[in-house]
């Protein structure tokens, strides 16, 4: 058995424009009556960058807003505030009131549900066809035909299906693989950026992943992005290059995923960590540490710094503090993990928002 | 059975499954669902089974609660339960044994109580109903229920929508331990819940079993969780057991190839990202045999030479 530990491929990001970046992003939902003025903020002021070719995954838990922030993204939802930049461009900025064919193509995602993200009125080959019709991928003219059908058992290749299953219907496939059809759909495009929102949880557990490997096949191979949103922690740390750790509608930890998940900064990250069932490490978690931890997220009101005039934890402006080896380019947004007075920043820095490398 | 010499506790197990056989009835051709299973769980053990969705774990459950609905007909086998033939009862003695003999809780439990009723009145009314305490006495009791579960008792006025879904988990629990049953079964108690919520949970199960003493079943298909909790497990494929031994065995020495795919189908959080790959698409046992011993208390069904190679061949991928 040929066990190659995968090495995490550091693509250097800081040289090339990174295929997705999120600077600011906010969402606010207003509920209740027509002219209530009661809002549910969904998204605070979230940064995020994927570099080219890189896997970041966000992880947090139901209601920490992950999906919402993926909505925004592939523009499901209209943002509040912040900026979009897909290869550079502020897509928000471009196409001001809907997303356009370009973005589309440059950005494809797959969905949760592979029962309900394809219409079981029709063909395997119909929804791959469609992808490659309406983005113009499938040639033309004379032979193009040939063309469309060549690519078509090329998609269905890539994503690990027999090229026969074009013509079956989706209930004639397991769960495992119309998620693989899903992703041949958004693989039809030739995207530069791939959303996943869950695509494993409704897998049965042998099949997942499988799931996953093929999304790292195709980074490898199409050096494709992608932001993998789970909240299981061990496939986030299987797949991922990165991950961003998400609590309340903001990012609050973000590093390279080894070192993240071995050493946890924040309290929620690390109350998420203590909380997986891992049998290596069983009984290894202090159930009283734990509960101080819980106590310390869940009643997260009052901070070590709150009343202290010197700091400004509670400021509106986002605060990022380098932890560990520059290289993982980890970083949290917790006081705790600020530089000690004496220590002029030698390993910690304080980062502003845009990010300095 | 052999397989409850191993047992922990007492040598008397409190359920004995022999030789379950559950078949789905259909018009023209009928599935077995549960073919020929035979487990017996001791007092105050927790017994995992584990397996994927289809693979028939919560049918053996509601065949334990005799919850079986047509086309759904134990075809063969026995359970008994403290030395009761389960499958003999009457509807009265049925009556008496769900709840408090055995309880369950099921899945979406949480979605499982009333919503136009207080929490107080829902747990009040299983003393009235099982236990015939006066409606005063019932309260007082709910509210010691609640506390059991770490919920405040002023709680008990709320409705349903008015807990989270992690209070109302507890809840169903707590009213599932309310009659001190000697069997709990759990069916996937924490698949709906957030991992923080789920920890708590199983934290919170583990302690009520060791105060009250009760053995579960437990059902799931997160094998992390299920070794971290059970004592014993068994783990199921296309409705037979392919595999049971001591929790820890199985998973530091699995024997059965699916058992093994199982595992590698959860990344681990400690140590090198290694490649893992669960099952192969298209490999499927069929015709599994009768478990064989191949350690102390560690049975495993004989297997193929080529289903082994196949998925050791899709790892090698």
């Amino acid at each position: 058995m040929s066990h190659a530990v995968h090495s995490p491929a550091r693509p250097d990001v800081s040289t090339q424009t990174p295929a997705l970046e999120v600077r600011g992003l906010g969402k606010t939902f207003h509920i209740g009556a027509l002219f209530s003025s009661q809002a549910v903020r969904a998204l605070h002021r979230v940064d995020l960058t994927i570099g080219r070719g890189e896997i970041v995954a966000l992880v947090g838990e139901s209601g920490s807003g992950k999906s919402t922030l993926a909505r925004c993204v592939a523009r499901l939802e209209k943002p509040s505030e912040g900026a979009i930049l897909l290869d550079g461009v502020d897509v928000l900025k471009r196409d001001r009131f809907q997303a356009s064919r370009k973005f589309r193509s440059q950005l494809q995602m797959v969905f949760q549900d592979p029962f309900g993200s394809l219409n079981p009125a029709h063909r395997i080959e119909h929804f791959l066809r469609r992808s490659l019709a309406i983005h113009g991928k499938g040639g033309t003219g004379q032979g193009s035909e040939e063309q469309t059908r060549q690519r078509l058992e090329e998609l269905m290749t890539t994503v690990g299906l027999q090229a026969d299953m074009l013509n079956s219907y989706p209930h004639e496939l397991s769960g495992g693989q119309r998620q693989r059809v899903a992703i041949a759909r958004a693989l039809a495009v030739e995207p530069q950026v791939i959303l996943a929102d869950e695509p494993t949880s409704m897998l049965d557990v042998s099949v997942r992943i499988g799931v996953l490997n093929l999304m790292r096949k195709l980074r490898d191979e199409q050096g494709i992005s992608m932001l993998y949103i789970t909240h299981d922690l061990a496939s986030a740390r299987y797949l991922a290059d990165r991950t961003a750790v998400m609590f309340a509608g903001e990012i609050v930890e973000e590093g390279e995923s080894l070192d993240l998940l071995a050493h946890p900064a924040h309290p929620y990250t690390q109350l998420l960590v203590s909380a997986v069932p891992d049998p290596t490490r069983a009984g290894s978690y202090d159930p009283v540490h734990r509960a101080t931890l819980r106590q310390a997220v869940m009643a997260s009101t009052t901070c070590a710094f709150e009343n202290d005039p010197d700091q400004r934890c509670s400021a509106e402006e986002p605060v990022r503090h380098q932890v560990g080896d520059p290289l993982n380019r980890h970083w949290v947004r917790c006081h705790l993990y600020r530089p000690g007075a004496g220590a002029g920043g030698h390993a910690l820095a304080t980062e502003p928002s845009t990010t300095v490398q | 059975m052999t397989v409850s010499q191993t047992s922990f506790g007492s040598h008397e197990p409190v359920l004995d499954v022999k030789n379950l056989t559950v078949k789905y009835i259909g018009d023209t051709r009928s599935t077995t669902a549960v073919d020929n299973v035979s487990f017996s769980i001791g007092a105050g053990e927790v017994f995992g089974l584990a397996g994927e969705s289809g693979c028939g774990k919560s049918t053996i459950a509601n065949s334990i609660m005799r919850l079986l609905k047509d086309p759904a007909d134990i075809a063969a086998g026995s359970i008994s339960f403290g030395g009761k033939d389960v499958l003999a009862m009457s509807q009265d003695e049925l009556r008496r044994f769900r709840w408090q003999d055995v309880a369950m809780v099921f899945q979406s439990a949480m979605n499982s109580l009333n919503p136009v009723l207080t929490i107080g009145e829902q747990m009040a009314d299983i003393f009235t109903t099982h236990a015939g305490y006066s409606r005063k006495e019932s309260l007082r009791r709910a509210a010691q229920l609640l506390e059991l579960v770490r919920i405040d008792p002023a709680r008990l006025k709320s409705y349903p929508h008015q807990l989270s879904g992690g209070m109302r988990q507890r809840a169903v629990i707590a009213m599932a331990v309310a009659l001190k049953p000697s069997l709990l079964i759990l069916d996937e108690p924490t698949t709906a819940l957030d991992v923080v919520v789920q920890q708590e949970i199983m934290a919170q199960i583990k302690d009520l079993q060791r105060e009250l003493g009760f053995s579960v079943l437990f059902i799931t298909h997160d094998m992390s969780l299920m070794v971290e909790l059970s004592h014993r497990m068994a783990v199921m494929y296309g409705g037979r057991i392919v595999e049971t031994a001591k929790a820890h065995d199985i998973y530091t020495a699995p024997g059965h190839p699916y058992t093994q795919a199982l595992m590698g189908a959860f990344p681990p959080l400690t140590g090198p990202r290694i490649p893992l790959t669960g099952l192969p698409e298209g490999v499927k046992f069929h015709n599994i045999p009768d478990l064989a011993e191949v350690a102390p208390g560690h049975f495993v069904a004989p297997f193929d030479a080529d289903a082994e190679a196949a998925v050791l061949e899709g790892a090698a991928q």
